[in-house]
């Protein structure tokens, strides 16, 4: 899929119509929430915004996501995490993607996820963490504004 | 509306239907004619606020209903007293008057000592029965020590690992007392005979022990996810439970069969319906295959629905339930006891509906779903917490949330009859469709194989999911409003203070499960692990007393669950989206 054409961010900010291929986003489950009402409507939406999105499915571990995210070479990742489990899970997934050379990967996410926690989060290097009641549109421009190819 | 069209076979006046044909052919034609007049001349100077009205379901909804479609209507057959067939009207000949519904608060978070605690505030704040929420390692099998169960320890839900969790959890409550509902499902046998073997150290025999688990593992496939075991293997485990409890722990509900969670994943009210009661077919059929006598068994299968924000479609799911089950357990499974035929059932107001803008609000959406609950004859109700799109819910909320049941009850005076929208040309016709539509979904599953077959199509799975993403689109397109999410907005933080688990909760709860390991009688431990895997691998052996035995022995939950892992195989999420 990759082509010559795009080499540098800049170049793909000027044209983002002519990017070497589609942004791929992995939307992740991970831990053992079974609420995957969000996931999948967010999947579905980010597919009919030409974005090309890989869903993990449910119970996943952090190893389990950054294997996925490493194997199918995603751009960005999308955590739903609905179970309370969010300050151990963003940090370790971030922990594993920064052990992997995949620092760059986008980390984004939304969830139950109170407003205290928040800030926290992003300190440790979550991108944006979306809350409930987001209109799905605000989390499509924000995959289109944000995440670029890697490559 | 077109005139009424007769069929000669559906005399009005003959079996039972309550209408004189004359006068309602008259109301049609007077009913055109305002139409055709009043109502057009008014559209004329102002045009409706929306194009089109539809329920939360998006269900077209008229803006009059006249008795006209009601023409095969027949009060004794479709509708019927309280406590007799087909039970429309409710299960009990005096419904509220008798007893009201129990108020049953769903509550669970940390350590045992912090649940048991909240069982006892609630049971002082006057409720009535017991609902346990375990955490997600719990619902899915496995122990807090388990390197799946990081992070969540405690968190949505109590930990329970073993006997010992179960003993400090229901320390002062006595269970032949008290009867306790437990949302337990991939698990549910190994947490039902830790359970029962609670009970058994409190002196209280099996015979004597009332309470339900949900033990509804189909809809877990289809909507909630906390499944272990692939469709097979939980099924058997499912009919031992069902024979086991027939013999041994009569007052027990073996299953709740749950629209709930399939509703909070997004389906339609017919959806709910639908999927909810052929979940029930197969649990009733595969009892009967198993050889249970369906009228053993059957009396003791309950309900569990939500209360969503449709008020009326609400109501008419419910009145339709009951004639669906009852008309399906006398005529397509031959049930003679009509303990069988009555759908008794729970319900909980909409999580999904809450919202996390202006959260005051949702105390009002929680009372409105109640008070349809209870205008559908509820037989217990839990009412949601204002503050569980963010957390679980504080002392302070519950209690708000508890009493808004109590003003329904004691207040309202909405308990003082049975069925007071009975007989509503609304609410009849709502009716009438969603038992229709129901059906229809029933046929196409029944076509498929039953619904154990149409989960492994994905087909109900894949309905929910295009529902829930047409309610999203509608939502964002302005289409469908909600109060301070895209109407009504109001720029403010969180007002209202949320509970927090503590971190410690975890460590706390890996020692305690290791210190259980490490005193109990290892070798008979380890016997009654054999004896599992060995009654797993044996057609016709009953789980149940094997897993009793387990639990006295503290065997832990995730020893029982890996064992039968290995025996019985796991179920992955197709990740369909």
């Amino acid at each position: 899929m990759a082509t010559a054409k795009a080499k540098g961010k800049n170049l793909e900010a000027a044209a983002p119509k002519k990017a070497a291929r589609k942004i791929r986003i992995l939307v992740g489950k991970p831990g053992l929430d079974g609420h995957d009402r969000g996931a999948k409507i967010i999947a579905r939406a980010l597919r009919d915004a030409g974005v090309e999105v890989i869903y993990t499915g449910l119970h996943q571990t952090p190893e389990m996501i950054v294997s996925a995210a490493a194997q199918e070479d995603v751009d960005g990742i999308g955590l739903s995490i609905l179970s309370g489990a969010h300050n151990y899970l963003f940090p370790r997934i971030i922990q594993l993607l920064r052990e992997k050379k995949m620092g760059d990967v986008v980390l984004f996410g939304g969830g139950i996820i109170p407003d205290d926690d928040i800030p926290k989060l992003v300190k440790k290097g979550v991108d944006r963490v979306f809350t409930p009641g987001t209109p799905i549109q605000e989390i499509v421009d924000y995959v289109n504004d944000r995440i670029r190819p890697r490559k | 509306m077109p005139a009424l069209e007769w069929n000669g076979e559906q005399t009005l006046m003959g079996g039972g239907a309550m209408y004189d044909r004359k006068k309602l052919a008259g109301i049609a034609t007077r009913r055109k004619k305002w139409q055709d007049e009043e109502l057009a001349s008014s559209l004329r100077k102002s045009s409706p606020r929306l194009q089109r009205f539809s329920t939360v379901s998006d269900e077209e909804i008229d803006l009059l209903y006249t008795p006209d479609p009601l023409s095969n209507f027949d009060y004794e057959e479709d509708l019927g007293y309280p406590g007799q067939y087909p039970y429309t009207r409710g299960v009990q000949p005096t419904m509220y008057r008798g007893r009201l519904w129990t108020m049953r608060q769903f509550a669970g978070f940390g350590s045992a000592e912090d649940t048991n605690a909240r069982f006892k505030f609630l049971l002082a704040q006057g409720q009535t029965g017991l609902s346990t929420a375990f955490h997600f390692p719990t619902l899915m099998g496995y122990d807090s020590d388990s390197p799946r169960a990081r992070g969540e320890v405690g968190m949505c839900g109590v930990a329970v690992d073993s006997l010992k969790d179960m003993e400090i959890l229901f320390d002062g409550i006595p269970l032949d007392k008290v009867t306790t509902s437990m949302t337990i499902n991939g698990p549910a046998a190994m947490v039902f005979a830790m359970y029962l073997a609670v009970a058994e150290k409190q002196g209280v025999p099996f015979h004597k022990v009332g309470g339900t688990i949900q033990n509804d593992i189909l809809k877990e496939y289809i909507a909630q996810h906390a499944w272990i075991f692939p469709p097979e293997p939980s099924m058997r485990i499912i009919t031992d439970i069902l024979a086991y409890c027939a013999d041994n722990v009569p007052r027990w509900n073996t299953i709740s069969i749950s629209g709930y969670h399939i509703r909070e994943a997004g389906s339609t009210a017919v959806q709910e319906l639908a999927f909810t009661i052929a979940d029930g077919i197969a649990y009733v059929q595969a009892g009967v295959d198993a050889g249970i006598p369906v009228d053993k068994f059957a009396p003791r299968l309950s309900y569990f629905f939500n209360a969503h924000m449709d008020f009326f479609e609400e109501i008419a799911k419910y009145r339709a339930a009951r004639r669906m089950w009852a008309r399906i357990m006398r005529e397509r499974f031959h049930a003679k006891d009509e303990n069988s035929w009555k759908l008794r059932f729970h319900t909980q107001t909409a999580g999904c509906t809450l919202t996390a803008q202006q959260p005051m609000n949702n105390v009002v959406r929680v009372a409105l779903q109640a008070l349809s609950g209870v205008l559908g004859g509820t037989q217990s109700l839990h009412t949601n917490s204002m503050d569980e799109t963010m957390a679980l819910p504080t002392e302070q909320a519950v209690t708000v949330a508890l009493r808004t049941q109590q003003i329904i009850a004691e207040e309202s005076g909405v308990a003082n009859t049975i069925d007071p929208l009975g007989g509503s040309f609304f609410v009849e016709q709502l009716t009438n469709g969603m038992e229709e539509k129901a059906m229809e979904y029933i046929r196409k599953i029944d076509e498929m194989g039953g619904m154990v077959a149409a989960i492994k199509q994905g087909y109900p799975q894949r309905e929910v999911a295009d529902a829930a993403f047409h309610f999203q689109r509608l939502v964002d397109a302005g289409k469908k409003r909600i109060v301070g999410l895209n109407a009504y907005r109001s720029e403010e933080g969180t007002p209202i203070p949320l509970l927090k688990i503590d971190d410690r909760v975890e460590k706390q709860q890996v020692a305690r499960t290791k210190e259980v390991r490490r005193k109990r009688d290892a070798k008979k431990a380890r016997g009654c692990l054999s004896a599992l895997k060995e009654g797993s691998l044996t057609p016709n052996v009953n789980l149940m007393p094997l897993l009793v035995d387990a639990a006295r022995e503290y065997v832990t939950l995730g020893e029982m669950c890996d064992t039968l892992r290995e025996t019985m195989g796991v179920y992955t999420d197709p990740a369909m989206f």
